[in-house]
């Protein structure tokens, strides 16, 4: 029954897109269209093929990690991708002519930077948040992944949003909110995959084994709830026509600013940080061997930044329209909030007390030490940049694309790389990895990447705040904007080497993670007691 | 404009309360005795079920051989 169901809601869609694609408005919703069309047709032949055969029960008495094998691959794929996709746009601020004629406007800088931001955070750093919470939830809980096969429908319907996103944005299409750029349809599809995400992992929480709910799951389900509530109430809008990918935002003026930046800040307190943590709570006592350094500061970490994190989005907004009270309250939270994020940072570090030789040894744990480093160290920038007169300096300049790059490339990349590294071997059942040398080269490589870029957007973004606010004995403006751009050319260089070094780091990644794939000899697992089915 | 003047002052006062209650609450609890040893447990949990779910209990088993 169950399939027949699914091959009319298959058919059905498949039919609807094509109708959408003949009467579409623009060509990002023709497109998109298309890409329905042949996704929900070639679902329905493979569909018809399968059904009334019959079908194997999931095992109970094993992990589901077929899912989470392809989320470590479209991880590396994506990451892949978006560095690419960024270093390309920092080579094109420092050599405009990179804005290839021939190539507008699809390739200028305008389209591909929302196509690089959402390629690391949502399709980087999501297959990354999606792919661990299937495999700690699992571990912590010792059950399987609740709903059958809807794991599978969770990442596929993933990679569906990041496509639809990526092809809509060199298209044209966007709602022009930063971090929520798709239209009005990929937001209802990815509103029904995450709504999917959170039964799985609910699910699963509800059927586990182990009494106790380990704090990494805590993390892992503040990210998903709040994520929803984020991406529901900013993407509440009116679509002008069903048939064209344009939309009317409901909020207007101040009021959509402030929901625009309560939802950009909790994108990166929910999804870039409570998500993240639930990983460091996991990966970094599992591969240092050892439990983690206090369980107490951990729940006192998760309330504490669960209840600050929320009110820290008015500091995106210092001397605008906003009310100042509302600016002021978001600073205050953003200062307080960096006293749980060093907590949390120092439980991370100290987890190695008693084992940092192993720094020494595992080019791994150096990755994800070097990650909690980055955290703690964006923990400190981030409140000070929120304080209004360091924000009157440091705002429009590049010193905030170089703190978030220190949080994103330091913290949520160093550790995801250090996941991969932890997971590669256990989940192709592997002896180790390949090399551990090219792990090094790639900490190596990607350190200094990151330490090139953030000194030289330090640099360029107080250059240019000083610039910017110089005035001469008749308080007449010194430098034009032009003045500013010419000035910052050797750093938006130095700033492009740094990313080719950390997209070097991570196809190094790739290519080590192939051969441990493909090349190292099988785990001999003693045989275990099985029970007789 | 009503509700919204209802909903501040509740948001600034019972709101804040509980909240700040709630949060002191939960630290008061995490160092309640015997509290410990229930952290010791859950901070190994990860070194337990490395390769394969805990086996089902009796009752779940003939759950599932039902057809």
């Amino acid at each position: 029954m169950w399939d027949y169901i699914k091959l009319v809601a298959l058919g059905v869609i498949a039919v609807f897109a094509a109708i959408a694609a003949n009467y579409a408005r623009d060509t990002a919703y023709l497109v998109n269209a298309l890409t329905i069309m042949l996704v929900a047709g070639g679902l329905f032949l493979w569909q018809v093929r399968r059904t009334d055969e019959p079908r194997r029960r999931p095992n109970e008495a094993e992990y589901f990690d077929s899912v989470v094998r392809a989320g470590l691959i479209a991880t590396a794929f994506w990451g892949v991708v978006g560095f690419l996709v960024g270093t390309w746009i920092a080579f094109q601020l420092a050599f405009p002519a990179l804005n290839f004629e021939w190539a507008q406007p699809y390739m200028n800088f305008g389209r591909l930077r929302p196509l690089h931001t959402s390629a690391v955070i949502f399709a980087f750093g999501g297959n990354a948040l999606i792919m661990s919470s299937f495999y700690i939830v699992q571990r912590t809980t010792a059950a399987r992944l609740w709903g059958g096969n809807l794991a599978w429908f969770v990442f596929w319907g993933y990679q569906l949003v990041i496509v639809l996103a990526a092809t809509g944005y060199l298209l044209g299409a966007t709602q022009s909110k930063e971090y929520a750029e798709p239209e009005w349809y990929v937001d209802w599809w990815l509103t029904i995959v995450w709504v999917a995400f959170l039964a799985v992992f609910v699910g699963t929480l509800l059927k586990r084994k182990e009494p106790h709910i380990y704090v990494a799951n805590w993390f892992l389900l503040a990210f998903i709830i709040t994520v929803a509530m984020l991406h529901l109430v900013n993407n509440l809008s009116l679509p002008v026509s069903i048939w064209g990918s344009k939309s009317v935002q409901v909020f207007s003026g101040v009021q959509d600013a402030m929901v625009q930046w309560w939802y950009g800040h909790n994108a990166v307190g929910f999804f870039l940080t409570a998500g993240f943590l639930g990983m460091m709570y996991y990966f970094i006592p599992k591969q240092a061997e050892r439990p983690v350094y206090s369980y107490k500061l951990s729940i006192i970490h998760f309330w504490a930044l669960i209840f600050l994190y929320i009110w820290a989005g008015p500091h995106h907004l210092h001397y605008t329209a906003l009310p100042d009270w509302a600016s002021t309250l978001g600073m205050v939270f953003s200062i307080m909030l960096w006293m749980p994020s060093w907590g949390g940072m120092i439980n991370g570090l100290m987890t190695l007390s008693g084992a940092w030789d192993k720094l020494r040894t595992d080019p791994v744990i150096r990755m994800m030490v070097i990650s909690v480093g980055f955290y703690g160290m964006s923990t400190f920038e981030g409140p000070m940049m929120s304080i209004k007169a360091v924000n009157s300096l440091s705002h429009y300049t590049d010193w905030t694309i170089g703190h978030v790059h220190s949080g994103a490339l330091g913290w949520n990349g160093m550790i995801t790389f250090g996941a991969l590294y932890f997971l590669a071997p256990r989940l192709w059942n592997r002896q180790g990895l390949y090399s551990l040398a090219l792990v090094s080269w790639h900490f190596w490589l990607a350190t200094i990447g990151i330490v090139l870029y953030a000194s030289a957007m330090w640099v360029t973004g107080i250059m240019e705040g000083l610039m910017w606010r110089e005035v001469d004995a008749n308080g007449f403006l010194v430098n034009a904007f032009a003045d500013t751009v010419a000035a910052k050319f050797p750093m938006y260089v130095v700033r492009g080497i740094g990313g080719l070094l950390y997209l070097t780091g991570a196809l190094i990644m790739c290519y080590n993670l192939w051969m441990t794939v493909t090349s190292v000899a099988r785990k001999q697992t003693a045989p275990a007691a099985v029970p007789a089915e | 404009m009503e509700t919204y003047t209802q909903l501040r002052a509740f948001a600034d006062s019972w709101a804040v309360l509980a909240l700040m209650l709630f949060f002191l609450g939960m630290i008061a609890f995490l160092f309640r005795p015997g509290g410990r040893r229930r952290h010791e447990d859950a901070a190994t949990s990860i070194f337990r079920h490395d390769d394969r779910p805990a086996p089902a209990t009796a009752a779940e088993q003939s759950r599932e051989a039902r057809p």
